[in-house]
């Protein structure tokens, strides 16, 4: 064993280290399990509390949590018919109505199972295909990282939303937002009008935390709770025929894992987006459509490994690019940049040991998920009557202490509860978060890297297209550009 | 609320045309024709440009819908009397908790805050308040004591633990 893995198991399996993942797990599994409650949220309220930890640890809190979050939102799904966290919700009615077929064994034990196996896949593809990019991207100059940034931007926009014109404004404001402050190639204060406070920008952190946690508690006040009928039926052996769904189903757990990842991968779609995706390709590919919607369970199979798989996948260009692959790795690039551990291909060179925990962690988290998962559908019922009413208000104050702890400031409370306000604003007219927050995450590096490639290039276009990765990336940035408008035109005529 | 789009699309139009003047103060980088007002100025641009492609798609909608249109359109909750006072209360709360933390200390003021919040949420009283209780005290021992930020204590200084 090289002494980098050496290193990456003595910093893994550190009592501490191990303490952390048990708590970040349970905290993981109740966040998940309770509706509302989402997995971005958890990586949210979790940061204030790894802001106080060494860099494996915090990032080992953020990696258990999430893994069993995306679970554990599928245990309010089968019982409650109401998803637990986003990730859920594109198969939340067919693990219903297995529930009310007697089938709820099954459907919790395939959620829980190839969770961990699309989870597990998705940490192979991480592993073989970060470091591989890593060393292809030693090579890039600015001109390959601006085009690169945009893409990752483009996708977001015109992927991951249904109305691409309301996601580019988003972005924009979020590309704004990051302008704010001393951060850019000239050191001009920009947008301060006079307020130190700003003058280092805005603080991600209170942001993020405003935007997934204050809005979910905004739209929990303004909303019925409607009080679901918990189905009350002792749940039995959840893991029972699940090898014999794993013989019937090779191919659905494979494309669900593959296409979960890579979905993960691209900027700005995640595991809920991953899981509405695979759950449409498995009806389509099914050798019975007819039976999904009435209590099949191989939706939950492809789909339940899709949004897990997804996890990882978004890790591979955030570690590699510094680009996140969903909101949830869009906070944790804040929290490596916070620990000194800026992303990027010369992090796999100069502490490669970190880089094999961050897989440890990933492999571990998904095999502990099968017991711990075990557990938590043993208490599910409890979980899933706690008192949200009490719940939410306190989860506010700890998010107001939260943004509180970052700096020590009241400025950056305002921050969060004026971000919380404005994301849920703009999400009840239809204008999607996920762009902004790419936009505030991937600001600096765009402007930078589009400003020293302006000076390079002085004032020559074509200079953008002079290299042929840069030419590449470019050409394909600006083909989705201009996909809609294609495809509209060709529909037109036949329509 | 919901408001149509040609309303947000005036507004960002707007936001975008205030930059774009904004921008023009900006300083130069000496001997290059690029600055800190480049890359604002581009993002104004292209939010003025859709601005105005929303208002178009909102006066558009305006000429479909007829005598039905609103520019505004309340969402359900405005109309349920125990959704506005929640709204409201979490709104006053958080302003209070920003002008009372420092005088107030955190301890109090977490209590009032979250006992408000509960209220709201209709939680009974008899819970509520205990439960406030301990909450500040449990957030206040978490991160006080074992994060070490920096809560203040406000008019209980004197019996600071």
């Amino acid at each position: 064993m090289s002494p980098a893995w050496a290193e990456a198991f003595r910093l893994v399996f550190d009592p501490y280290n191990v303490l952390v993942m048990m708590g970040a797990s349970l905290f993981g599994l109740f966040v998940g399990a309770v509706p509302g409650l989402t997995a971005t949220m958890a990586t949210a309220l979790l940061v204030p509390v790894t802001f106080f930890m060494a860099p494996i640890p915090a990032i080992a809190a953020i990696v258990t949590a999430t893994a069993m979050a995306i679970f554990s939102g599928d245990i309010p799904g089968c019982l409650l018919r109401m998803p637990g966290t986003p990730a859920s919700a594109a198969y939340t009615d067919e693990a219903y109505a297995m529930t009310k077929k007697g089938l709820a064994e099954t459907a919790l034990g395939a959620g829980l199972v190839f969770s961990a196996v699309g989870g597990l896949f998705g940490t192979a593809v991480l592993m073989v295909s970060a470091p591989a990019l890593a060393e292809f991207a030693l090579k890039f100059s600015s001109f390959e990282y601006f085009w690169l940034v945009l893409m990752g931007l483009t996708c977001a926009v015109f992927i991951s939303t249904d109305r691409p014109l309301k996601g580019l404004v988003t972005l924009f404001l979020g590309l704004l937002i990051a302008g704010v402050g001393l951060n850019n190639p000239a050191a001009f204060p920009r947008f301060t009008f006079g307020n130190t406070d700003l003058l280092g920008g805005i603080g991600l952190i209170p942001l993020m935390i405003g935007m997934f946690a204050v809005s979910e508690i905004i739209r929990y006040a303004v909303s019925d709770d409607g009080e679901a009928l918990i189905v009350d039926r002792p749940i039995g052996n959840v893991f029972k025929g699940m090898w014999a769904l794993a013989v019937k189903y090779p191919k659905q757990i494979l494309r669900g894992s593959a296409l979960g990842t890579l979905i993960g991968a691209l900027p700005g779609a995640g595991a809920d987006i991953a899981a509405w995706m695979s759950y449409a390709m498995s009806k389509k590919f099914s050798k019975e459509p007819e039976k999904f919607g009435t209590g099949h369970v191989e939706g939950i199979v492809e789909s339940g490994s899709a949004n897990n798989s997804a996890l990882a996948g978004a890790w591979i260009p955030a570690l590699v690019f510094g680009i996140p692959g969903d909101s949830i790795t869009a906070i944790v690039i804040g929290v490596l940049y916070m620990k000194n551990m800026n992303p990027g291909p010369t992090l796999f060179t100069t502490h490669p040991e970190r880089i094999y925990s961050v897989y440890l962690l990933f492999i571990i988290a998904n095999l502990i998920m099968l017991p711990l998962g075990w557990l938590c559908i043993k208490v599910a019922k409890r979980i899933l009557r706690v008192p949200r009413d009490i719940l939410m208000p306190v989860i506010l104050l700890f998010c107001i202490v939260g943004a509180f702890a970052i700096n020590n400031t009241a400025f950056d409370v305002g921050v969060m509860l004026v971000a919380g306000l404005v994301a849920w604003m703009l999400e009840e007219n239809g204008f999607p978060i996920t762009p902004l927050i790419l936009g505030v995450v991937l600001g600096g590096m765009l402007e930078e890297n589009f400003i020293s490639s302006m000076i390079k290039a002085d004032g020559n276009v074509l200079a953008f297209f002079s290299r042929p990765i840069a030419a590449g990336l470019g050409a394909l940035t600006i083909a989705i550009w201009f996909w809609p408008l294609l495809r509209r035109r060709r529909a037109a005529p036949a329509a | 609320m919901k408001l149509n789009d040609a309303v947000w699309g005036a507004l960002f139009a707007l936001l975008g045309a205030a930059i774009l003047w904004h921008v023009q103060g900006f300083p130069r980088i000496p001997g290059q024709n690029v600055g800190p007002a480049l890359f604002p100025g581009v993002l104004a641009v292209a939010m003025l440009v859709c601005g105005a492609i929303l208002i178009a798609s909102g006066l558009k909608a305006r000429r479909g819908a007829g005598a039905a249109f609103r520019w505004t359109v309340a969402p359900e909750w405005l109309r349920s009397r125990r959704h506005v006072l929640a709204f409201a209360v979490l709104v006053a709360s958080n302003v209070f908790y920003l002008l009372a933390v420092d005088r107030l200390g955190f301890l109090l003021t977490a209590f009032v805050y979250l006992a408000a919040l509960m209220w709201v949420l209709r939680v009974r009283l008899v819970v509520a308040v205990p439960v406030a209780f301990l909450m500040a005290l449990g957030i206040h021992y978490a991160f006080y004591k074992l994060l070490r930020v920096p809560l203040p204590w406000g008019v209980l200084q004197g019996i600071a633990w």
